[in-house]
């Protein structure tokens, strides 16, 4: 492998990871604040990627899907964590399994209504649509350096809200310590809310701008759940710095995995699991007690 | 078991004995495919129920005894059915083992996303390589039969043989997890369940124990996995999925986890509501979820919490 193929494909590693990031760290968000394991996270993955082609396909306008999806699926997080996830709140992993399941079932149905079961594609902005040459022969598509961008900018925001915000204090205190915060009189109800909207919009906010490089179909959302479970067993429930080195370690792993072992390419993410389960079972950056 | 209890069991045994020769071709069909899902879901809950752990890869093991079917039968004759069943089991054990021997170093959710990955991995694996025709399956041509000598004596080409047969092994599941549930065995898995530091302390290897009921569970769910092949005389990635682990899933919560018997009445409540649904409109998916919601929301300790509390237990029981 020479240097510009290895560069295109560590940058398709970063642009991979870059958008398991998104969905993972909202996963691990609801998990950690909220103590709620939810199934569900993937379908909203995929109605977004489905609600983008939608809207590009009514308006024209790729970015007024972008804004489109992202304001329907925010609401829709409020909605749902009012309407169900409340309930799930101190009731055993089971229950929320399954409800969750449930929730996956309805929503992969109210897809089938509203959009069929056809496979689509999106197309990118007008002018994002050409490549970056690399050299002779090699060239980088411009949208999926475009996505890299975006999404390291959403990433930076994730970070200085939690770090740095009144908000992100009560996220990072509640992560730690979910009773000791309720007891210390934190709204919790209210933050509960904003965080599992965040995350939705999170998981939805990925689906919309993969939408354009990867075709939209019904199973894309059980595929991107399973990744970004593996994501947060690596990193550890509840860390989203744990989020993000376990994105790009999938990233790497999946891209490189491809191109170095072909056959077991399908299977490279699962040995990178079963590798760090043996080394930390709880994850690169995870507490001791889930 | 009480006088009662018994009576009733040996009535219900009675019945499900006569039922093909009552009941037209499809019915008898239909509940063989009750009882195959229902031995996947007694099996899923002997580490659900009894050993605290939301195991998410169970289809898996279950669909992977199939692909051993799939791919060990002979393509223009009946397999042998001593020879191919005692292989998918064994096939399925070892994966129940291996996976079991790396997701028990996690507890609680982690274990519920570390199963579900794994699980995926033999969905994957036979997905995207071209083992016994990649994405789209495989045909089982003909069903296994039972020779000794070159003479029959099982064919479970006839609905009502096949239907006999998984009833045999079905009623053969009931009983080992009955005695293994009231074994030392049973008792110190649920003992680590209800409080893991103690059970510790008072010396029990919790981990080979946890480790042994996973192997085992994995090993029925292989069982119920093999006759689901056979009877649908097809297999796909579909059938390791882990919405397969979720439906086995809502079957136990269903039932209840404390009886062994208990995920079969939800696998007859599962099935027979599919099975009605699907009569009834085309997106029964939709009423399906809805209906899954409603019953978590509602009745935390499934079916079996409603009859408790319809019928309180005795305490001589």
């Amino acid at each position: 492998m020479d240097l510009a193929t290895f560069a295109v494909q560590l940058l398709n590693g970063v642009q991979y990871g870059l958008v398991l990031f998104l969905v993972a760290s909202g996963l691990t968000l609801v998990f950690g604040i909220l103590g709620v394991i939810n199934l569900a996270h993937g379908a909203f993955y995929m109605l977004g990627a489905y609600v983008a082609y939608w809207i590009t396909l009514k308006t024209g306008s790729f970015f007024a899907a972008l804004a489109g999806g992202v304001v329907i699926a925010f609401i829709a997080g409020l909605a749902l964590e009012r309407a169900f996830i409340k309930r799930l709140y101190g009731r055993d992993h089971l229950s929320q399994v399954l409800l969750s399941y449930g929730l996956i079932l309805v929503l992969d149905e109210i897809r089938h209504i509203l959009f069929g079961k056809d496979v689509h594609s999106v197309a990118a902005p007008q002018f994002l649509q050409g490549s970056f040459r690399l050299t002779e022969v090699l060239s980088y598509p411009n949208y999926r350096l475009a996505i890299c961008v975006f999404c390291l900018a959403v990433a930076a925001a994730i970070f200085f809200v939690i770090r740095k915000t009144r908000i992100g204090m009560i996220v990072r205190a509640g992560a730690e310590n979910r009773d000791m915060t309720r007891a210390l009189g934190i709204r919790s109800d209210l933050v509960n809310r904003l965080v599992f909207a965040t995350g939705i919009m999170l998981a939805a906010l990925a689906g919309i701008v993969v939408a354009p490089i990867s075709t939209v179909y019904p199973g894309m959302g059980d595929q991107m759940l399973i990744l970004s479970f593996v994501v947060v067993v690596l990193g550890g429930i509840g860390s989203v710095t744990g989020a993000a080195i376990g994105a790009l370690l999938i990233g790497f792993a999946d891209t490189f995995g491809q191109v170095l072992f072909p056959a077991a390419a399908s299977i490279s993410i699962y040995l990178v699991m079963a590798v760090v389960l043996l080394w930390r079972p709880h994850g690169i950056l995870g507490a001791r007690d889930v | 078991m009480r006088l009662g209890v018994r009576a009733i069991v040996c009535l219900l045994l009675l019945g499900a004995i006569v039922l093909p020769l009552s009941v037209p071709t499809y019915y008898t069909q239909f509940s063989t495919k009750v009882l195959i899902l229902g031995i996947l879901a007694m099996a899923l809950n002997l580490v659900v129920g009894f050993g605290g752990l939301v195991s998410m890869c169970h289809g898996a093991f279950f669909g992977l005894a199939g692909y051993v079917l799939a791919l060990s039968a002979p393509k223009y004759e009946p397999a042998a059915l001593w020879l191919t069943l005692p292989l998918a089991v064994a096939a399925a054990a070892a994966a129940a083992l291996l996976i079991g021997a790396l997701s028990l170093r996690t507890r609680g959710v982690y274990f519920i996303m570390v199963t579900l990955a794994f699980g995926e991995m033999l969905f994957y694996l036979f997905h995207d390589t071209n083992i016994a025709g990649g994405s789209d399956g495989t045909f089982i041509n003909l069903k296994p039969e039972l020779a000794l000598f070159g003479a029959t004596i099982l064919d479970l080409e006839k609905a009502r043989v096949f239907y006999w047969v998984v009833l045999a092994f079905a009623v053969l599941t009931l009983v080992l997890l009955y005695v293994l549930t009231r074994a030392p065995f049973g008792r110190a898995l649920a003992a680590a369940r209800d409080n893991e530091r103690r059970a510790r302390s008072l010396g029990f290897p919790i981990y080979r124990l946890r480790l042994t009921a996973f192997t085992i569970s994995g090993a029925l769910a292989g069982l119920a996995g093999y006759f689901a092949a056979a009877q649908f005389g097809y297999v796909a990635p579909q059938m390791l999925g882990w919405h397969q682990s979720a439906i086995a899933l809502v079957m136990v919560v269903l039932g209840g986890q404390s009886g062994v018997a208990a995920p079969l009445i939800g696998a007859v409540i599962v099935m027979g509501l599919e099975e009605w649904l699907k009569g009834v409109t085309e997106h029964w998916k939709l009423a399906e979820g809805l209906i899954i919601i409603a019953i978590v929301l509602a009745f935390p300790g499934g079916v079996q919490s409603l009859i408790d509390r319809v019928i309180p237990e005795r305490s001589d029981g």
